[in-house]
Formats: structure tokens, C-alpha cells, sequence
């Protein structure tokens, strides 16, 4: 399925929408960190908790959870969240 | 083991809330050249170049949004890498609360027998060892999941608004199984065995009036050093005073009272002469009513004590005289290791301030930084 990637994790991809595959978002960012080493760490905590300022998004609506089902054809937009200066 | 090089220049990591810069000295100390930023909007916590081999470099860093990391450079940050398992603590076990990192706040070089040890600090507190050069790191369970220790800790929710903080992470130079560490709170700690087991540190420490001496989590060191020439010498930057402690004796002894009464001995900062253990510099800020923490009365100066802390002189030629509300933080105060020794300073203002002569004199080198989280300085013969 399609990603799209924020500037603040394209050191990683080196592109802005890149492929990876998971039944569950969880193993969608699993693939992703294969992919690209290092990357999961920086969304997902090592509690398996989603870090509070990086939002995901499915088919333009937001997900929390993990173990939320994917599809081959949906789309994942992956946001930042900043607050503050 | 690694060759240890001297350097005959001084490198400045200057650690700040968007970045990193170094700043390399000639070896008079009178003209330095910029480098950076790196990792631009980065928030850098602490950044230390290994004394053991004089090239290598870890940052602790992380983003606004992005979880946080260790980078790694073995060329003098021509080029970096990030770890490949940064700091985290451990999975929790079923019906535990789990911990997780916010940030990597301290780095620590291992033993000078052990070239690719390294420890970190985190919040909330955390000890971490890396036995690979900072490439792959594993939580200290001997402290983190030590029972004793375990309430002490913290979380998200505790401490300073920031989080708490584990600091000041001490190798004995005689000893690379004795660690030495402070929490913020929650004491100071000591282990004897490379981390396995832990002893509190705490007895002649002051707390916050009306709370249980006793009790570790009402403790608040701030900085906590032991003195490079002598590490039987140990010294602290307390939330509650300017203390020194000679082993073996066990208790602290509050040498701040020696401090002028307008200035007080409250502060963050702690920095010792890398070859005379008398002597030892502080950065006072004003600890009272809402604690400002700011230079007291706007009035920015460092002091020196040259006789073990029963004497303090405040040095503060060429700092501003007034209108000047400093604050530096723990990490953001270091000597190098020249004669006479250089002392540096960063502010949450942003300005980096120097003295080529134990703080007799200090100049400006550098304005208009992001806040500034931490200083080391590495060299000249260090």
C-alpha cells in the first residue's frame, strides 16, 4: 500500500511516498522499519504506544490503534503534530 | 585498548533546542571556528566526544514529533549515523505500566579499560550501557528494576515539568565497576559492582523545608562531580545548596554556607579543576520566593572556591554588570583541560561566554544561539 511520508522521516525514506505492506498498521510500520532501519522507533514508543505528536491517518481518517486491519489498496498518510515553538 | 589522543586544540559541542554546534579553538584559545548546525531543530540534550580515542561523538537527540534517538559520528562529525537501538527501556510485563523514553538527557564515556562502553541518562529516569560505542543500547535492569530504586523513577507525570532527570553519570577513573549518579529527583546512588547493585548517597543533604530528610524522592542534586584528580573528592550543585563530600567519609557537608548571603548557593552547574580538587566553580542563580532561577539581582557571575568550598570569590569581569537574567542549565558549564584552565558557559538566551583564565576574565563567543542545553569542552591535553 501507498505511504506517505513527512519531511521529518524522509532522512529515512528518502522520498515522500514509498510502499510497504501489513494486514494491521502495526505490521505496516514493522515493514516500513525493515525498509528503512530505525524509523519505527520514532513514531512508536517501545511500549507500543504511538508517539503523541506523529498522527496516522487511513483513507483520510485518523487511527490510533495499532491493530487497526489494512487493505492492499489503502493509503496511510503518516502527519506530524508540532506544538509550540 | 584505544590510544588516548591529546589534543593540543579545544573543541566546544554546544548542545541546544534546535541543534548542535562545535566550535574548535586554536590552541590559544582566542580564535574559533563554527561548525553547524547540526541536526538542525533537533532538540539536543548532550553531546560528548569520546576522551578516549579524540574522535568519536554521540548526541542525544530527538524532534517536536519524532521519538528519541542517539547519534553517532567517528569522524568528528564530518559524517554521523544513528544508533542502531537507541536507549528504551524494556517491554513491561503483563499488568505493568510501561516506561517509555522521552528523551536521552545525559552521556556518559565508560572506562578508559573499556573503550566502547558508554552510559546514558534519561527522563523519565532511566540508566542505559552501551557496550558497542553507542550503536546498540540495553536498559541497566540493576537499576531500573531494582525495587528500591524502581519508586524513585518517576514518570511523565512527576518531576520538573520537563520530566526527571538521571545526570551526572560518574566513571571512577581507578575503577570502571564504580558508578556514581544523581537523580532529580531521587538522590545520589553508587554502585561498587558496574551497576548490578546500588547504595544511597544522600546522608548530610538538604531538602525542601518540611520534608522527610530520609527519603530519597525529596532529593534534588542537580549536578554531582567527582573530581578528576583526586575521585575520592566529590562535589554537588544541589536544589538546596553547594555540597562536598571526601570518601571515606559517607555524609555531605553543605560548603555553600560559605557563600555570600545576597548571591546564596542555589544553581545548576557544577565544574571542577581537572588537576587540583580544591578547587571548583559554580554559576549561583536566584533561588528565591518563585525561584527566578536567574542571575541574582540581573547581576551574572561565576564563583570560585580554591580551598575545598570554605571560600568562595566571585568572578564576573567582563560579564554584563546588570539587566542580565541568566540562566544556565546543568550540562551548560565546563572547563577544558588547559593551563590555566578555560572555563565555558552556555545560557538559555543563547549566548556562549568564555574565560582562557579560571573565570578571572570572560568574553563572548558566540550570540544568537537557540536556547543552550549543554557545553563540554574537550581539549587541549584532554
Amino acid at each position: 500500500m501507498r505511504v506517505h511520508v513527512p519531511t521529518p522521516l524522509r532522512s529515512y525514506t528518502g522520498a515522500s511516498l514509498v510502499e510497504a505492506h501489513g494486514i494491521t498498521l502495526g505490521a505496516l510500520l514493522l515493514d516500513l522499519d525493515r525498509r528503512y532501519p530505525g524509523l519505527r522507533f520514532r513514531v512508536v514508543d517501545e511500549q507500543d504506544r504511538l508517539r503523541p505528536h506523529v498522527r496516522f491517518f487511513v483513507n483520510g481518517q485518523q487511527v490510533f490503534d495499532l491493530g487497526r486491519p489494512l487493505g492492499p489498496e489503502d493509503e496511510l498518510h503518516v502527519v506530524q503534530a508540532l506544538s509550540g515553538g | 585498548m584505544t590510544t588516548r589522543r591529546r589534543s593540543a586544540s579545544t573543541t566546544l559541542l554546544v548542545s541546544t533546542r534546535k541543534g548542535l554546534w562545535l566550535l574548535r579553538g586554536d590552541a590559544a584559545r582566542r580564535r574559533w571556528r563554527v561548525q553547524g548546525p547540526h541536526f538542525l531543530g533537533h532538540v539536543v540534550s548532550h553531546a560528548v566526544l569520546d576522551p578516549r580515542d579524540g574522535h568519536t561523538l554521540l548526541a542525544a537527540a530527538k524532534t517536536g514529533h519524532l521519538g528519541p534517538t542517539v547519534f553517532r559520528s567517528t569522524d568528528l562529525g564530518r559524517s554521523w549515523k544513528e544508533a542502531v537501538r537507541p536507549p528504551a527501556f524494556r517491554k513491561a510485563r503483563k499488568g505493568e505500566q510501561g516506561r517509555a523514553v522521552d528523551h536521552t538527557f545525559w552521556l556518559t564515556p565508560g572506562h578508559p579499560s573499556r573503550p566502547d562502553s558508554w552510559y546514558a541518562g534519561s527522563s523519565p529516569q532511566g540508566l542505559f550501557h552501551s557496550g558497542d560505542g553507542g550503536v546498540c543500547w540495553e536498559p541497566v535492569s540493576g537499576f531500573n528494576d531494582a525495587p528500591e530504586i524502581r519508586p524513585l523513577l518517576g514518570g511523565p507525570q512527576d518531576g520538573t515539568p520537563d520530566g526527571p532527570k538521571l545526570h551526572s553519570i560518574n566513571v571512577d577513573p581507578r575503577d570502571p565497576d564504580h558508578l556514581l549518579l544523581g537523580m532529580s529527583s531521587g538522590g545520589v546512588h553508587e554502585s561498587r559492582d558496574e551497576g548490578r547493585t546500588w547504595a544511597r548517597l544522600i546522608d548530610g543533604m538538604e531538602v525542601v523545608e518540611g520534608f522527610d530528610v530520609g527519603n530519597a524522592a525529596f532529593h534534588d542534586p542537580h549536578c554531582v562531580r567527582m573530581a578528576p584528580s583526586d575521585p575520592d573528592r566529590l562535589w554537588q550543585q544541589n536544589h538546596c545548596g553547594i555540597y562536598r563530600l571526601d570518601r571515606p567519609a559517607t555524609a555531605w557537608r553543605r560548603v555553600g554556607r560559605a557563600m555570600p548571603k545576597a548571591v546564596g548557593d542555589i544553581g545548576f552547574p557544577m565544574v571542577v579543576h581537572p588537576r587540583d580538587a580544591d578547587v571548583a566553580w559554580v554559576f549561583p542563580m536566584d533561588g528565591t520566593s518563585v525561584w527566578p532561577r536567574t542571575s541574582p539581582d540581573g547581576k551574572p557571575a561565576v564563583y570560585v572556591t580554591r580551598d575545598a568550598g570554605r571560600r568562595w570569590r566571585r568572578l564576573a569581569v567582563g560579564l554584563p554588570k546588570r539587566q542580565a537574567w541568566w540562566t544556565v542549565m546543568r550540562q551548560a558549564m565546563a572547563a577544558d583541560g588547559g593551563a590555566p584552565v578555560g572555563l565555558y558557559l552556555g545560557t538559555t538566551g543563547g549566548e556562549l561566554w568564555a574565560s582562557r583564565d579560571e573565570g578571572a576574565r570572560w568574553s563572548c563567543l558566540a550570540r544568537h544561539l537557540p536556547e543552550i542545553y549543554a557545553v563540554e569542552a574537550a581539549g587541549p591535553g584532554r
